[in-house]
């Protein structure tokens, strides 16, 4: 029983409906937070005493670093709900997500790089993190490859889902890599020693990372609406979802008052079948 | 304010940094509301044409029912 608010989402026409609703609940929140973080780190943050400045690139960097795992790990998940129990807009949901995650990275190594050339001097460097990181870059394009390189939307759901599955495993990778060997790049603890130490550094860094955190829900919920349309175009609640009210049927004897009631051309002309409906009942 | 855009000597670090994250953010918002928009154009465009041809269109079932 508890389960069945899970087992809605499963249904194209709810999942279309309920992330139009919740989409300004969340892209509001994130312009807020997103602004006051940035506008508080870049304005009245103090400068890092071994960084300088130049800390301030985290604030952009750390958000988009931890986006770009959690978008694989949840498009590896909603894969594989989709390809476990069949689920459609699960397969929407995975879809969805893979040209965020790849901006995510995109802006990741980025930054990370403008960051690396003052604080390491160089821009890029063969280190297990920054690897990785390209690696989980890799893994998004052939993601978005895959998918595109099949007509079939359901083998590209299905193949593109293993790809996901697989892929996953670079996440702790990642994620641990600066555990595991030696690295250039700091550690995994963010706030406090070995980390960002200040308060009045690390709450707009927080600040920032819940508001791209919502500003990526917001835009995940505009996209899987985009993409249930595209697979659902032909499905019987379409119309509605759009505002096209359906035509209204023809009344009974209507514009055949005058025609005489018998004969091959007695009534109304009747319309052309649709396909759809050849061989089934329509309703 | 020229102090503020010099950010201690890291303004060519920090500035480019912010940059290309505000015009990632910014096509990623496009990208998505486009990709929306072209999708329910579609949509409506098949359920339009459906129903110039036919008198109806089995997007319409779900309203009819």
């Amino acid at each position: 029983m508890a389960w069945v608010w899970f087992h809605r989402f499963g249904s194209p026409p709810y999942l279309y409906r309920v992330a139009g609703r919740l989409t300004p609940w969340f892209a509001w929140p994130a312009l807020v937070l997103c602004l006051t973080g940035v506008v508080w780190g870049l304005g009245f943050s103090p400068p890092d005493y071994r960084q300088g400045d130049g800390w301030r690139i985290l604030l952009v960097h750390v958000p988009c670093a931890f986006l770009s795992m959690e978008v694989f790990v949840a498009m590896a998940i909603s894969a594989a709900v989709g390809l476990i129990w069949r689920m459609k807009a699960a397969h929407a949901v995975a879809a969805s997500c893979a040209t965020l995650g790849a901006s995510f990275t995109v802006v990741t190594l980025g930054t990370g790089m403008l960051w690396g050339k003052p604080m390491w001097g160089t821009y890029w460097a063969w280190d297990p993190r920054l690897t990785s990181e390209l690696l989980l870059l890799f893994l998004y394009l052939g993601y978005i490859g895959l998918r595109s390189g099949f007509d079939d939307t359901a083998r590209a759901d299905r193949a593109s889902a293993v790809l996901a599955i697989v892929g996953v495993v670079d996440v702790p990778i990642i994620y641990y890599s600066v555990v595991w060997w030696n690295s250039l790049h700091q550690g995994s603890k963010l706030i406090g020693e070995g980390g960002i130490a200040a308060p009045s550094m690390w709450v707009p860094v927080v600040i920032t990372i819940v508001g791209f955190e919502l500003y990526f829900i917001a835009l995940l919920l505009i996209r899987v609406r985009g993409e249930i349309l595209r697979r659902e175009r032909n499905a019987s609640w379409v119309a509605e979802a759009l505002g096209l009210v359906p035509p209204a049927p023809p009344a009974v004897g209507s514009g055949s008052a005058s025609a005489p009631i018998s004969g091959p051309t007695a009534g109304p002309k009747p319309a052309a079948i649709h396909p759809a409906y050849r061989g089934s009942s329509p309703a | 304010m020229m102090h503020f855009l010099a950010m201690g000597g890291y303004a060519r670090f920090v500035w480019p940094a912010f940059a290309l994250a505000l015009v990632v953010m910014m096509l990623n918002i496009v990208w998505a509301r486009g990709s929306l928009r072209a999708a329910q154009a579609e949509a409506r465009r098949r359920v339009l044409s459906m129903r110039e041809a036919y008198g109806t269109a089995p997007q319409d079932r779900g309203a009819q029912r």
